[in-house]
């Protein structure tokens, strides 16, 4: 992996969330200065900021964005006690020359008491849907029944979770046979012994959302929580960041009698579980397949993990600041900034070599240290003589290829 | 659970930690979005400095090369071909068809390597240079190891066959020796060149005897003295059997012919025939097969497997595939010094002579950088049915999830997606659900790049992307204020609400500016009129407009009337449907016959008496022209009732 771009973001506070929309096409960004930015990624790649405004009259801890069916549509939430919603005009056309673009708050949703500290949109199946979570422990689910109309929002549920909340998401599966679910996580440092993580589910016949589970196991603070894509199955897979990554899967039991009308039962079974931030961990998160899972902890290091076919978990890259202190183990990276900048780009490509398929099988000898180790192949009319090449690589990141230099033009002449 | 073994490798992110320790990150589709922040902020803002970047770290740098994205392009054909070989032809028949499947594949990745390897020597940034070279090699050792397999696995030529596969496979990978004969013999004179010798040895270690007789001539012709014994090596040279599988020598035969020129080989070396050149001594110890003086030249064999092939020619022609690891085995552990360690290359082919295809399979997956090489090996490997009968119960799923990983890079890539989608059709079990995530994300610049992704889920009734594509392509058309285009997306999507909320726009743009938008749509709505109620008003009220400037006053008047009695026209509309009826009422030849007259009236009535409960509170100016037009349209109608009396009256009579 490399990276490819760096966007100046000009936020005049942290950063708090960056969130594409569903194309990739925008993304957002929130910051403690207030304020939401929206960027449109032009067709050679570039990223320009096209609307900056002051959203919240505190930190703004999460951008999301709704689904493109219901138009450009952004929600915010905030320290501030409130969640936003906001729709992007086609505004004037020299606005559009300018390459600005004009969102309208449509909507202030006022109801919590403490700080909102997370926002999410439903699955699009179930319409144009909002779920809040807020510090005094209530998950609130707000609906726009007319999805012409962006102002009118009507809250639908309010979930008392009886613990500080911190993070939700809502189940992606738009399958009949899963009624809509959410799933809450608590950072709650005051109540020490019950589950940390709870599900509620939908019930048609009560209209109400219930509480079908409690993840007992999870007892430490909770700071994020994320479904899996659904993928067809008839479980369900649940990432937590917690003291560790953890992930679970929970599978519906059959239902006694087809008429109950409790909340679906699970089984609850955790796929895997890793230490390897060897400390809190605050951001889970599935790319779009569920192939990959990235997790962010108190390491400063963001963290990719992946399943192999035969369900083994592996961390398999490692992203982290430049700036922040070595960890032991991963000298590696050092080596790699003391590259020059000639040697810079063909580097990072040995990396980018090195991280796809680090993770495929279980068992693996650890690649020894030592020149001769990755060099792979000689293309035996274009490299040059290695015998020197042993002290020369040394302090040098493994090399999975070996490297020729091509005959120049020149070269034969002297032979003619 | 967690399983340590390779460290993962790590991405350093430039400027990134220095104030706060965490990293905040968002996927994207085919990069992820990563920046600085404090995750343990929970009250106001920090009021520090700013924290200026968000940094964009891409996975997978291949897919943006143009030359390799011929290597995607041309193997998607030859996926698709090898995924339409029929299941029920007898395997026998089959082979061939899978070796030539294998050959195009190493056609394609040669091309593309030579390509590579001119524009890297044409170009002059070094950076450039370095990264083609990288990718060059890469290839290069890809060939190398597909080349094997295909020989080992997918052809699985059996003993004596085997060594002139083996045979080919170095000569095609060790062609420095052509480079070097050139340039001997373009020198001035050829036999006092310093490689003279090493081209001769070259060419007796690599089999290809012709080649060396030839060069050994031009030195006996210069040494009358001791032609008699470039004479013998010659004969030698020209002797040594080959086994020949188009004709109908046995392996047996062929052995004992091999035997006894070895043994003629042993003879001369052992009466010291050639002790009076040690050029010819050294190639009649190699003829014999000795050991240490091959490896004595391992600068000219350049790998162990080279020492491998040569070995077996000199010492065990017949060998057949079960005997193959012991020799790989030994010769790699002679060709190698004691102290370095064998590399993944090393590994890799290895295990290919070992015949541990899972081995080779998750060698490659972790040394080399893309999925395109083990997604496609894996994918002929399973179709050749070798996957099953090494005894991997997983055999299917290992080939899908291979495949699955490999489309699933492309799909991140602006073009190279619709080549993914192939890919996905042929995997059965998870295939279909990763396309349905994937294809949705495409991004939809233009109206023709929709339509594009449309036919795809079309053609695989993937009907709920299909519905969404649409919706999302008439939101987007309506909030630009593109009203025919929002109306037929709609339509496409079957959304009656919003085709409804379409139709009342076009109803209220035709009531402040007296025209219609979009014609040719309306006019041809056909059947899809029906999606809504409001969208058939709107079809049949401009059906009407049609018929009246066509001067078809009866049938419009018919039509207009049937609007309001049928309850099509929502009664917000009927004041102007009423409206649009003065002018005929007016003609000087009667259009509404007394009955419809009649029905005019009482639409008429009920809408009044309507608007006088529901409407109180107008503006009193409104209030005038409104009851203007009341009077104008009860005169007319009373005068158009009294023709029409006289009228039907008068034809009756």
């Amino acid at each position: 992996m490399f990276v490819a771009r760096s966007i100046a973001a000009d936020h005049k506070d942290l950063i708090h969330d960056v969130s594409y929309d569903f194309h990739g096409r925008r993304m957002a960004t929130c910051s403690s200065d207030q304020s939401v930015k929206v960027w449109d990624k032009s067709d050679n790649g570039e990223w320009h900021c096209t609307a900056s405004w002051k959203t919240h009259s505190g930190s703004v801890w999460r951008v999301t964005w709704a689904h493109p069916e219901f138009g450009q549509v952004l929600a915010s939430c905030s320290f501030d006690r409130t969640a936003a919603v906001w729709e992007e005009i086609v505004g004037e056309s020299n606005d559009k020359q300018r390459g600005l673009s004009h969102w309208i708050k449509r909507t202030t949703l006022v109801d919590s008491r403490t700080s909102v500290t997370d926002v999410k949109f439903a699955p699009k199946h179930m319409g144009l849907v909002l779920a809040t979570c807020s510090a005094d422990g209530v998950v609130r689910i707000y609906e726009a029944p007319d999805v012409m109309n962006l102002s009118q929002w009507s809250l639908q549920h309010e979930i008392s979770c009886k613990l500080s909340c911190s993070c939700i998401s809502w189940n992606p599966s738009s399958s009949r046979a899963h009624p809509p679910m959410i799933a809450v996580g608590s950072d709650d440092n005051n109540v020490t012994y019950s589950g940390k993580v709870q599900i509620y589910e939908y019930n048609e016949n009560t209209r109400k959302y219930a509480k079908a589970e409690t993840l007992m196991t999870v007892t430490d603070p909770v700071h994020d929580i994320a479904f899996a894509p659904n993928l067809g199955r008839s479980f369900h897979v649940l990432a937590i960041a917690t003291k560790d990554v953890r992930i679970f899967k929970l599978i519906p039991l059959r239902r006694e009698n087809a008429t109950s009308s409790g909340p679906t039962k699970f089984e609850v079974q955790v796929m895997a579980q890793f230490d390897s931030h060897n400390s809190q961990v605050w951001r889970v998160s599935w790319n779009i397949t569920s192939t990959l899972l990235a997790s962010s902890g108190d390491d400063g290091c963001v963290r990719l993990w992946k399943a192999n076919y035969m369900d083994n978990w592996k961390c398999t890259g490692i992203l982290r600041g430049d700036g922040s202190p070595v960890n032991g183990s991963s000298g590696q990276g050092t080596a790699l900034s003391a590259v020059g900048s000639a040697g810079a780009q063909s580097q990072n490509s040995v990396v980018g070599a090195a991280s796809a398929g680090r993770y495929f099988f279980p068992h693996l000898d650890p690649p020894r240290a030592g020149s001769r180790l990755a060099l792979l192949l000689p293309p035996p009319s274009l490299i040059e003589p290695t015998c020197e090449t042993d002290h020369t690589h040394a302090h040098q990141p493994p090399q999975i290829r070996r490297r020729y230099t091509p005959a120049l033009p020149t070269q034969p002449a002297e032979h003619d | 659970m967690e399983e340590v073994d390779v460290e993962p490798t790590t991405t350093l992110i430039p400027g990134v930690g220095l104030k706060q320790k965490h990293v905040g990150f968002e996927w994207g589709p085919g990069d992820i979005l990563v920046y600085e922040t404090n995750f343990k902020l929970q009250g106001a803002g920090s009021g520090g400095p700013g924290f200026p970047f968000v940094h964009v770290v891409r996975k997978d740098e291949d897919i943006y090369s143009p030359i390799l994205r011929k290597l995607f392009n041309e193997s998607h054909h030859i996926f698709v071909g090898l995924q339409n070989i029929k299941d029920d032809m007898p395997s026998k028949n089959k082979k061939p068809q899978f070796v030539s499947v294998s050959k195009n594949y190493r056609s394609v990745i040669r091309a593309c390597m030579e390509e590579l390897q001119q524009v890297a020597v044409s170009t002059q940034d070094t950076s450039l240079v370095a990264q083609y070279s990288n990718q060059v090699s890469i290839l290069l050792a890809i060939e190398l190891i597909w080349n094997l397999c295909e020989v080992l696995f997918i052809d699985a030529a059996p003993a004596g066959i085997l060594l002139l596969h083996l045979l080919d496979w170095v000569r095609l990978h060790k062609a420095d020796v052509d480079e070097k004969v050139r340039e001997v013999l373009q020198s001035e004179s050829p036999t006092h060149h310093h490689a003279y010798w090493e081209v001769v040895i070259s060419f007796v270690l690599q089999g290809r005897m012709d080649e060396a007789r030839q060069i050994l001539m031009k030195q006996a012709n210069l040494q009358p003295a001791s032609r008699p014994i470039y004479q013998l090596m010659d004969s030698l040279l020209q002797k040594m059997p080959i086994f020949n599988p188009g004709s109908t020598q046995t392996l047996t035969e062929f052995d004992v012919k091999w035997r006894h020129w070895h043994e003629e080989c042993d003879r001369y070396l052992q009466d010291n025939s050639f002790a009076s050149n040690r050029h010819l001594e050294t190639i009649c110890k190699i003829l014999v097969g000795d050991e240490d003086t091959m490896l004595e030249h391992k600068e000219l064999l350049g790998t162990w497997y080279h020492f491998l092939v040569s070995r077996l020619l000199f010492f065990h022609p017949t060998v057949k595939p079960s005997e193959l690891h012991y020799y790989a085995q030994s010769s790699m552990d002679m060709f190698l010094d004691s102290r370095s360690a064998p590399e993944p290359l090393d590994s890799i082919l290895l295990a290919a002579f070992e015949f541990d295809l899972h081995q080779v399979i998750k060698d490659c997956s972790i040394a080399l950088n893309n999925w395109w090489f083990v997604a496609h090996l894996t994918d002929l490997l399973d179709h050749c049915k070798l996957l099953q009968s090494h005894n991997l119960h997983f055999g299917s799923n290992l080939r899908e999830f291979l495949v699955l990983e490999y489309a699933s890079g492309l799909f991140s890539h602006h073009s190279l997606w619709q080549l993914a989608v192939d890919y996905f059709d042929h995997c059965p079990e998870f295939g279909r659900v990763y396309l349905e995530l994937q294809i949705e994300r495409v991004p939809l610049e233009t109206e023709r790049k929709a339509l594009k992704v449309l036919r795809i889920c079309e053609q695989r009734q993937m009907n709920e992307q299909v519905r969404s594509i649409c919706k999302i392509m008439a939101k987007r058309a309506l909030s630009n204020n593109r009203l025919g285009s929002a109306l037929s997306w709609s339509i496409r999507a079957k959304d009656a609400a919003f085709a409804t909320l379409i139709s009342e726009r076009f109803l209220q743009d035709y009531c402040t500016r007296g025209s219609f938008s979009d014609l040719d749509l309306i006019d041809n709505l056909g059947p899809a009129m029906l999606l809504s109620d409001r969208l058939t008003f709107l079809g049949k009220y401009r059906e009407f407009h049609r018929l009246y400037g066509e001067m078809r006053f009866t049938e419009a008047a018919k039509l207009l009337l049937s609007l309001m009695t049928a309850k099509i026209a929502p009664r917000s509309f009927w004041m102007t449907l009423l409206t649009d009826a003065l002018p005929l009422l007016e003609q000087k030849e009667v259009i509404f016959s007394v009955d419809q007259t009649h029905e005019l009236m009482f639409c008429l009535e009920e809408l009044t008496s309507d608007n006088s409960e529901t409407k109180p509170e107008r503006p009193a100016q409104d209030e005038d022209i409104e009851s203007t037009k009341l009077e104008l349209l009860r005169l007319a109608l009373a005068r158009n009732l009294a023709m029409a009396i006289v009228k039907e009256g008068t034809v009756e009579a």
